[in-house]
């Protein structure tokens, strides 16, 4: 059992200026996960007839990406390949103070609390983030054979499970790590090759509209990625960019309008 | 209560290509004058939406998560079954059928179940050419593992996040046509109610999780992919949030609910540890593929597992089922574990309830990198978890909730008896039967949303396009009124305990009398704890804050307003099947070794719920199970 003084950012809405608030834990037990702990906060705070801390969490197993908490500074807290869910009390000492805040980036605002609107890695996927495929009998998989090495690299860029803690870390609030999965991914496999060239220039436009930065090689995102990105599709999807840029408009094999 | 299933004629194998030559369609120009609401986004909802707006059709997508993309169907991990015999181990279409209706322990139609092991096959080609990684073979070739419950080897996977690739293969879809503007994305927003006008499902009522507002959707069809109710239990290995409110709403708008008590317990979840948990992490059931699973032969055997022999190991799966081994299905595997674990053999300390899953041989076999490509996350995992490494320990594994095979009842358009009312997935009773055999829901999900419904729902509206509502009808007032009352009724209760509280004492009655095994008397105690939590919520619940805004306890108590209700029908239905037969385990009905007995006269049948009113009894109705192609046989995996 341990005890902690948790310091949790609390803002009412996205034009609150927000503050932290400090509340004081005992005998945690060692085993339990981090939003666990945060739920007993909330028992704690809801006995003493106040507000509850708002924050998003879901599948609890580091999979669906909704949970999303800068623990002392670091996205999704202490540890490698973890997403705030898996955190464990095991990676805290009796006594230790924990500062808890929300992902920040521009292009992530504020809804309440620890909770942030990440819908602009939805807009960036919609921007060409996809195969063009209807529904319906398709060719038989077998018939266009994937290397092994390439669909485990294709694998490695798909595990991404959005959760921005890529943004979050980053100096710039680049979303380079997020977009540069998907791209790759797709643009790895025989599949995606019809739309690659538009796929790579629509999404990394769209990642700028959004108001996300630039990468200056901090690889801090590699750091904190739960699945384990790596920085090595920057490169790659930089190198397809400029590849890209090149091609000419008209030339650009992309995709079509709905039918 | 109609309960006709639409069953086509002909010979099973006929039946959904002759049903495709004969239904209504409706033609390309005319399909943007439908609009559709798919509610949930899982893999169900997720290729629904996406097929039936590439369609043309404007589709109206909802869910609680912020993006689609977080649906819980992202976190099925081992893989998805198709008929494909890329092995050339005898695979068929009729021996995934055969599995499928044998695994459910008989007690699902025919004709879904064999016309789902016909699309599985076209499953696998649709992801594929969506980018879908799914694990390859040296030669560029699809790569295959085997799970439990079968013989051959037809389960395509992705590492173990064949969940998350899929569910993303669909939420592609979705992104695509969001981008062209034929699907509206309504993501942190919860289904509340449903409104039925002149016996038509026209929309629904939703309350904005950001900003509180309550709103009214109309629509010519609304579509249930809401998932199941595993929440129920409190402790389950669904996420958090997953509710059976949209499911319960429905059914008290007239929808039956067919055989609530079939509920499945995984086999391969992490032994519940620690004061205060109110979730279980499952492992995918593929472990069972190369891992052993056994307990020690002595009680109260304190060694660590490494310095126990062999000879003093029990191999209770490869002993009992010579032939399936560690493949049995899951509720066989299960119950097991709950036998040896009552028998005081469990290995997680005293009175503990867990059992020895052991990679030791596989290792030794196959060497690290292929285990770890294998299952190198579930690894990671786990270790996580319980800060130990199962390269060096065995996992230590225990049963947990996992998904619910009844649901809203549904004909073989996938409508419920409600006309333009469909339930999709999870959220439908139709092919699991009483048991779901592993690698099986992502394929009746996809085939749901990819192959079936999209075909289907033109079948319903091509002849009410003439005939719109829209929210101006003063039913859409009057359940926004109902739905206003119902929050202001949460929030004014004004008691001490909170959702979370309540829901944690639910769950505790459920799982101890309507879990693993049942008996009458359990369940009749089950009703009573039910009826005082029901009580307590009632009058002494405490909601903080108010509902302009987002309210996360809030959210909870209305779900387990719902979870309260749907308990209690699940505890009538387990005491109404007098039977055992697959996951229902009703003590009175076993063989002496421990097997179950059906009783295929009398509950040869699906039994569905017709909700008659706020403390009315709810009426049984009951839709036959004809056994055309295959005949109920005992169902043994010795």
């Amino acid at each position: 059992m341990i005890a902690l003084t948790l310091h949790v950012w609390r803002q009412d809405g996205p034009n609150d200026t927000g503050r932290f608030e400090t509340h004081h834990m005992t005998d945690i037990d060692e085993d339990i996960s981090f939003l666990e702990t945060m739920d007993l906060l909330n028992e704690q705070i809801a006995a003493a007839g106040e507000i509850p801390i708002t924050f998003d969490s879901d599948c609890r197993e580091g999979i669906c990406g909704a949970c999303s908490m800068v623990l002392n500074g670091r996205a999704h807290g202490p540890g490698q390949l973890r997403t705030t869910c898996e955190v464990r009390m095991r990676q805290f000492n009796d006594g230790d103070e924990v500062w808890v805040e929300p992902f920040r980036s521009r292009a992530f605002p504020p809804i309440k609390d620890l909770m942030v609107d990440r819908s602009a890695f939805d807009r960036i996927i919609q921007s060409g983030g996809y195969v063009t495929v209807h529904s319906g009998p398709k060719p038989d998989p077998n018939a266009i054979p994937i290397s092994h090495p390439i669909a485990e690299e294709a694998m490695d860029a798909a595990e991404c499970i959005g959760c921005g803690a890529c943004v979050a870390a980053c100096p710039n609030s680049s979303a380079m790590l997020f977009t540069s999965a998907k791209v790759n991914h797709l643009n790895l496999l025989p599949q995606g090759q019809p739309e690659k060239i538009s796929r790579v220039l629509d999404m990394v436009d769209q990642m700028d509209t959004e108001g996300f930065g630039a990468c200056t090689n901090h690889a801090e995102c590699q750091d904190v990625c739960p699945k384990g990105i790596s920085i090595k599709f920057i490169s790659t999807m930089n190198k397809q960019y400029r590849i890209a840029a090149l091609v000419e408009p008209n030339e650009r094999h992309g995709r079509l309008e709905s039918q | 209560m109609n309960l006709d299933a639409h069953i086509p004629a002909g010979p099973v194998d006929e039946k959904w290509e002759r049903h495709l030559q004969h239904i209504n369609l409706v033609g390309p120009n005319n399909r943007p004058k439908y609009d559709i609401i798919v509610v949930g986004t899982g893999l169900a909802g997720g290729s629904a939406s996406a097929s039936l707006a590439a369609q043309g059709y404007n589709v109206h997508c909802f869910c609680y998560q912020d993006s689609p993309r977080r649906a819980h169907s992202i976190a099925a991990q081992g893989g998805i079954n198709a008929a494909k015999n890329y092995r050339d181990d005898g695979d068929t279409v009729y021996r995934l059928f055969y599995d499928t209706q044998k695994g459910g322990d008989f007690r699902s139609r025919e004709a879904n179940v064999y016309r789902l092991a016909q699309l599985s096959r076209n499953i696998i080609d649709q992801a594929t050419a969506q980018g879908v990684p799914f694990a390859r073979e040296y030669g560029g070739m699809l790569a295959n593992r085997s799970f439990g419950g079968v013989l051959v080897s037809r389960t395509f996977y992705c590492r173990g996040q064949t969940g998350q690739q899929l569910l993303l293969g669909a939420y592609q879809g979705m992104q695509r046509q969001i981008h062209d503007g034929k699907l509206k994305m309504h993501p942190r927003t919860e289904l509340l109610d449903v409104v039925v006008i002149d016996g038509r499902a026209r929309g629904i009522i939703v309350r904005d999780l950001v900003t509180g507002e309550i709103q009214s959707h109309a629509a010519d069809a609304v579509v249930l992919a809401s998932g199941g109710p595993g929440n129920v239990y409190f402790k389950s290995t669904n996420a958090i949030n997953c509710n059976a409110s949209a499911v319960w709403r429905a059914h008290q708008r007239g929808a039956g609910l067919a055989n609530p008590c079939f509920v499945q317990i995984h086999p391969t979840c992490i032994p519940v540890s620690g004061s205060f948990q109110c979730k279980l992490t499952l492992m995918s059931e593929s472990l069972r593929n190369d891992g052993r699973v056994w307990v020690p032969k002595k009680k109260d055997d304190t060694r660590p597992p490494s310095s126990i022999p062999e000879g003093e190991r029990y191999y209770y799966l490869e002993e009992r089922y010579p032939t399936y081994g560690n493949l049995v299905p899951r509720d066989v595997a299960s119950r097991n574990a709950k036998l040896v674990c009552d028998d005081g053999l469990g290995v997680l300390g005293e009175g503990s309830r867990a059992v020895y899953l052991d990679f030791k041989d596989a290792l030794a076999e196959n060497g690290r990198q292929v285990i770890f490509e294998r299952y190198g996350n579930l690894f990671q995992m786990y270790e996580e978890i319980t800060s130990e490494s199962p390269y060096e320990t065995p996992f230590r594994i225990y049963p947990a909730i996992h998904y619910v095979m009844g649901g809203l009842w549904v004909d073989y358009n996938l409508m419920t008896n409600i006309p333009g009312l469909y339930a999709i997935g999870e959220a439908n009773f139709s092919d699991h039967g009483a048991n779901r055999l592993g690698a099986s829901s992502m394929m009746q999900c996809l085939a749901d949303g990819y192959f079936i419904l999209p075909q289907t729902i033109g079948h319903y509206l091509h002849d009410i396009f003439k005939d719109k509502v829209t929210t101006d009808h003063p039913a859409f007032a009057q359940h926004e009124a109902d739905v206003r009352g119902r929050i202001d009724t949460l929030m004014g209760i004004g008691g001490k305990q909170t959702p979370l509280a309540l829901h944690r004492k639910l769950g505790e009655t459920v799982w101890e009398h309507c879990g693993m095994a049942r008996n009458a008397e359990g369940l009749q105690q089950c009703l009573k704890d039910i009826a005082e939590v029901r009580e307590e919520f009632w009058n002494d619940l405490h909601v903080p804050g108010s509902a302009d805004g987002v309210n996360q306890p809030l959210e909870r108590a209305g779900r387990l307003a719902d979870f309260i209700e749907l308990a209690e029908l699940m505890c009538l239905d387990a005491l109404d099947r007098n039977e055992s037969c697959g996951c229902h385990f009703r003590e009175e009905h076993q063989t002496r070794d421990g097997e179950v007995i059906r009783n295929d006269e009398k509950y040869g049948n699906v039994s569905v719920w017709e909700y008659k009113g706020k403390g009315v009894d709810h009426v049984k109705h009951v839709e036959p199970i004809e056994y055309d192609l295959l005949k109920p046989i005992t169902r043994s995996y010795k």
